[in-house]
């Protein structure tokens, strides 16, 4: 047995027993590398996905929904912080993972490249597609690699109220006027396919996920989130009235499970390589952003030479 | 790969209140301290989790290395004379 064998077969001892892995621990190649790139997407996630909601900040309807909007967007940077933050932890480095994503060789959830064109898609965002994005992150609170489980612990905690304010968005829309209600409906529409696509490929059609749930970076299957999603959120639809677009939609007294119709899976492979609604769009203002930046950027380094200067001439002088 | 800002890595810790110490929460970049108490203010005390932050540059910080691990810390694990309960004390005498 090769002394490389050795170190995999204790590292996934270690694993096995649930044990977390640091950053200076041994880990092998790949895991260190599929961690890295997972955690650098989920990043990029949650910076992309402050645009299409962005899009709605200056339209709020209330100051209390401006509020609300306004601190939940500034939450999803802070997200992409931890989360750029635990992937330097395993030596990537920061300014490369910002690149690949502007560049566009670097992906995102697919879910920001649908439109918002109603202030009723806020609503949906924030119930169907925070909805969706909690299910995966409280399992990921549990994930082996400790940097990253405890961003996750810090991010559900704060995602929680995301979708307490879509859910209230959708419910205020769904119990007013005949057209309001209409509005919440269609963005359900909008959204429901896309957030059931979010858990990824069915679990036959995701070769990496054995390997991922082996080091256990994933705890549960894409398909036994996706059915969590849906058993917890067809009841809140049905209490506000509105229903679930998809006719196949019914209860199966025996697993105590929802039965859902058939997934488009040749939109969610269209919109990934690049052809959603969207896609030119948010790398185009995610560019743009940072372009315009550049300058903030600039000047906190000169300000930072300048007052290193001043205080290398104040300590000579004393 | 170009390297636009050079800024260094901070780590972040925080006092939740008096009474209780700092705590790593972990990292971000600044180009100085100062920028990094801000930073730090903004990104991991948005919902009044800390009353004080220190930030320092990660480079300054020197760790064990977990192969050391057995040789620094096992020998503790056969001492328990270093613990209470390692000594008999009838139960007349009372809490000690």
């Amino acid at each position: 047995m090769t002394k490389e064998m050795n170190l995999e077969e204790r590292f996934q001892q270690y694993v096995d027993a649930e044990n977390k892995v640091e950053p200076k621990d041994w880990m092998p190649e790949k895991y260190r590398k599929t961690l890295i790139r997972q955690i650098s997407q989920h990043a990029h996630s949650e910076v992309v996905g402050m645009l299409p909601e962005a899009n709605w900040i200056t339209r709020a309807p209330s100051l209390r929904r401006k509020v609300a909007l306004l601190a939940k967007v500034q939450d999803e940077a802070g997200h992409g912080l931890y989360l750029y933050s635990a992937a330097e932890t395993l030596a990537a480095d920061r300014m490369d993972m910002v690149e690949d994503l502007l560049s566009g060789k670097a992906k995102y959830s697919s879910i920001f490249n649908y439109p918002t064109p109603t202030w009723a898609d806020i609503g949906a965002i924030g119930w169907l597609v925070d909805g969706a994005a909690i299910a995966n992150q409280v399992m990921l609170c549990r994930t082996s690699y400790g940097p990253y489980a405890r961003a996750m612990v810090k991010i559900c905690k704060e995602e929680s109220f995301h979708q307490r304010q879509g859910y209230e968005i959708t419910m205020t829309l769904a119990q007013g006027s005949p057209v309001q209600k209409q509005m919440a409906q269609d963005a359900l529409n909008r959204w429901w396919w896309p957030s059931l696509m979010m858990f990824g490929p069915t679990d036959d059609a995701s070769p990496n996920s054995a390997q991922s749930m082996k080091w256990k970076i994933k705890r549960k299957s894409n398909d036994e989130l996706r059915q969590e999603f849906i058993d917890k959120t067809v009841p809140q639809a049905e209490f506000l009235g509105l229903t679930i677009p998809d006719k196949d939609l019914k209860w199966n007294e025996e697993t105590g499970h929802y039965e859902h119709g058939e997934i488009d899976w040749e939109e969610f492979y269209n919109v990934i390589k690049g052809n959603g609604k969207c896609n030119k769009q948010r790398l185009a203002a995610r560019n743009k952003a940072h372009d315009e930046g550049a300058w903030v950027r600039e000047a906190a380094n000169a300000y930072a030479e300048k007052e290193a200067e001043r205080r290398k001439k104040k300590s000579s002088a004393a | 790969m170009s390297n636009k800002d050079n800024w260094k890595i901070w780590e972040v810790f925080i006092r939740s209140r008096n009474g209780l110490s700092h705590k790593h929460v972990g990292s971000l970049h600044a180009p100085d301290a100062e920028m990094a108490i801000k930073n730090a203010r903004d990104v991991y005390t948005r919902r009044s989790e800390g009353i004080s932050i220190w930030v320092v540059p990660s480079e300054s910080i020197t760790a064990s290395s977990p192969d050391e691990s057995e040789p620094l810390f096992t020998p503790a694990d056969d001492k328990v004379y270093r613990h209470p309960t390692f000594y008999d004390i009838p139960d007349e005498v009372g809490h000690m």
